[in-house]
């Protein structure tokens, strides 16, 4: 069972009217059933178009996606995602939210059972109390609770997180990571995560992709972590290989933005010849040319 | 305290002043530059008897005005959901197929500016088969057709600005066809629907009047240029200051609903 899900040569290029882009270029990586993996790297380099590729909502130029010994073709609610703004539909209490889901998934079991697994799932994420509440009336946190509680509740194959705790602030965080990691423990679910945080890699995962710079981003370094499982913030932190991961990880992240400068100015990558600095924003380039 | 309680009461006297204000203006107007022109005074004499008794039927066209208002409001009901039941599919075709939209905008774009009188005569002749009807028909063939294109451009705008993140939920939990139209489509779009509805709603009522003058349809359009050709000019003004006080309470009316849904 170590090729659960298996990403080969996965290539992403982009038509752009300067020809093509390529955001992601032969990115492989294999995940064992229930490992957690985080991919991690700078804003932009491309991890969330593998994760959207992995999810089915972004089409996929090159190479292919393998899950459970099929190929995926499509989104598919067998991939939970949870993603950074928890998308949850306003007009639809977290309750219904999660049902809307549940509902389409478990369409043969009758309405009782449908509703004691959103019931549950709620309950287990700690929205007991909430989950007849629409959006509006949650805080952040608690909605991205909600999408959690979706993500699990369809009983996926595979979850799939996209910076999931990029908006809230860091208690909501850590609070909100312990949860994920009791249901992820419980539920013995594959997981793949973006995200750029160091500390949240290294307490949730037990393997960190660092993906190198993009554009035609790929896999840099692969980092296990070993801490014991199941996990303790405090132990973990003071645990004596935190801090050198830590440090590899980071001077990781430092070492490829430079990389990506000096590239850049090493002629400019394909789809930006020419202008010396490293693929200028839209921004940058108004500031250039203010005609 | 005097101007305290000024200010808690501007909201009544201010108004009234400004009433009060375009009352003169009229009376000095009617008293120097037109002569013709009714002033307030006989204006209110002249139309006592329909405002008094407003649902009173003296004859086919001499009715309280009230009873026309109810006229023109059955009619505008018609070519109204005549114009929400074209105009909303419309819309969502123009909002979900690019295709359509390219296809379709242009002539949109030619029809959408053309003034009601300009299809009433149309739709005469469309319906000049059905006889006695035809009026009707012609009247409802022209309100729905000016009224749509609010309710068409605000549901096809309101389409495209779904945000993705809630098609991307639906195409997750692979939603049907149907099922992603009626649980996240039309609840994401309904705000501007409604906004459509409204603007909609307000070109029926100004679409009424036109149609009922060509018509000759009883109502309140229908009863003004009947009093206009009979003289009566007072009750020309009655009219108006009528249309323009159900035009207000139609658009409020629609804002109250559309605000619920702007909320929610």
């Amino acid at each position: 069972m170590s090729h659960y899900v298996e990403l080969s040569n996965l290539t992403k290029i982009y038509d752009t009217p300067k020809g093509p882009a390529v955001i992601v270029r032969d990115f492989n990586l294999t995940i064992a059933k229930g490992e957690f993996v985080t991919l991690i790297g700078h804003s932009g380099c491309g991890k969330s178009t593998v994760l959207s590729m992995l999810a089915g909502l972004n089409p996929i130029s090159g190479g292919g996606i393998v899950l459970a010994g099929r190929e995926l073709v499509g989104p598919g609610p067998d991939r939970g995602m949870v993603f950074q703004s928890p998308s949850l539909l306003p007009w639809l209490t977290a309750y219904e939210n999660v049902m809307l889901g549940v509902d389409q998934v478990f369409y043969t079991a009758d309405p009782e059972e449908r509703r004691d697994i959103a019931e549950y799932y709620l309950t287990v994420v700690g929205l007991g109390d909430a989950m007849h509440k629409k959006p509006g009336e949650l805080s952040q946190g608690m909605r991205q609770r909600v999408g959690i509680a979706r993500a699990f509740a369809l009983k996926p194959k595979m979850l799939l997180l996209d910076e999931p705790f990029g908006m809230l602030d860091s208690l909501t965080r850590y609070e909100l990571q312990a949860v994920l990691l009791e249901l992820w423990r419980k539920n013995q679910m594959t997981a793949l995560m973006v995200t750029h945080d160091v500390d949240e890699a290294l307490y949730l995962s037990d393997r960190v992709v660092c993906m190198t710079n993009g554009p035609e981003a790929e896999v840099g370094e692969i980092v296990s972590v070993h801490f014991p499982r199941p996990r303790d913030r405090k132990a973990v932190m003071e645990h004596p290989d935190y801090y050198p991961l830590r440090e590899r990880l980071i001077e990781f992240l430092e070492v490829h933005a430079h990389r990506g400068l000096s590239r850049g100015e090493a002629g400019g990558p394909p789809g930006h010849p020419g202008n010396g600095s490293p693929r200028p924003s839209p921004k940058a380039e108004l500031l250039l040319n203010p005609a | 305290m005097k101007d305290s309680k000024f200010k808690k009461l501007d909201w009544l006297i201010l108004p009234i002043l400004g009433v009060g204000a375009v009352l003169i203006l009229w009376q000095v107007v009617s008293a120097s530059v037109s002569k013709e022109l009714p002033n307030p005074g006989k204006t209110w004499a002249a139309s006592k008897a329909y405002v008094v008794e407003p649902f009173a039927k003296r004859g086919e066209m001499d009715q309280g005005i009230l009873r026309f208002t109810w006229y023109s409001l059955v009619l505008v009901a018609k070519g109204y959901a005549l114009a929400l039941l074209i105009g909303t599919p419309l819309g969502f075709c123009l909002g979900l197929s690019k295709t359509f939209a390219k296809t379709f905008d242009p002539i949109i774009q030619i029809l959408r500016p053309v003034s009601p009188l300009a299809w009433l005569p149309l739709g005469l002749v469309l319906f000049l088969g059905a006889g006695k009807q035809a009026s009707e028909l012609g009247a409802l063939f022209t309100i729905a057709v000016c009224a749509m294109w609010p309710t068409v451009l605000n549901t096809a705008v309101g389409v495209r600005a779904v945000p993705q993140d809630y098609l991307n939920v639906a195409r997750v939990l692979k939603l049907s066809r149907t099922k992603t139209l009626f649980k996240v489509l039309i609840p994401a779009t309904l705000p501007y629907m409604f906004t459509g509805f409204r603007l909609s709603l307000g070109i029926a009522w100004l679409v009424i009047v036109a149609a009922e003058m060509l018509t000759g349809r009883p109502g309140v359009g229908g009863f003004l240029w009947q009093e206009y050709n009979a003289l009566v000019y007072e009750h020309i003004i009655l009219c108006i200051i009528t249309i323009g006080i159900v035009g207000f309470v139609l658009d409020r009316l629609m804002s109250v609903i559309e605000r619920r849904f702007k909320t929610a």
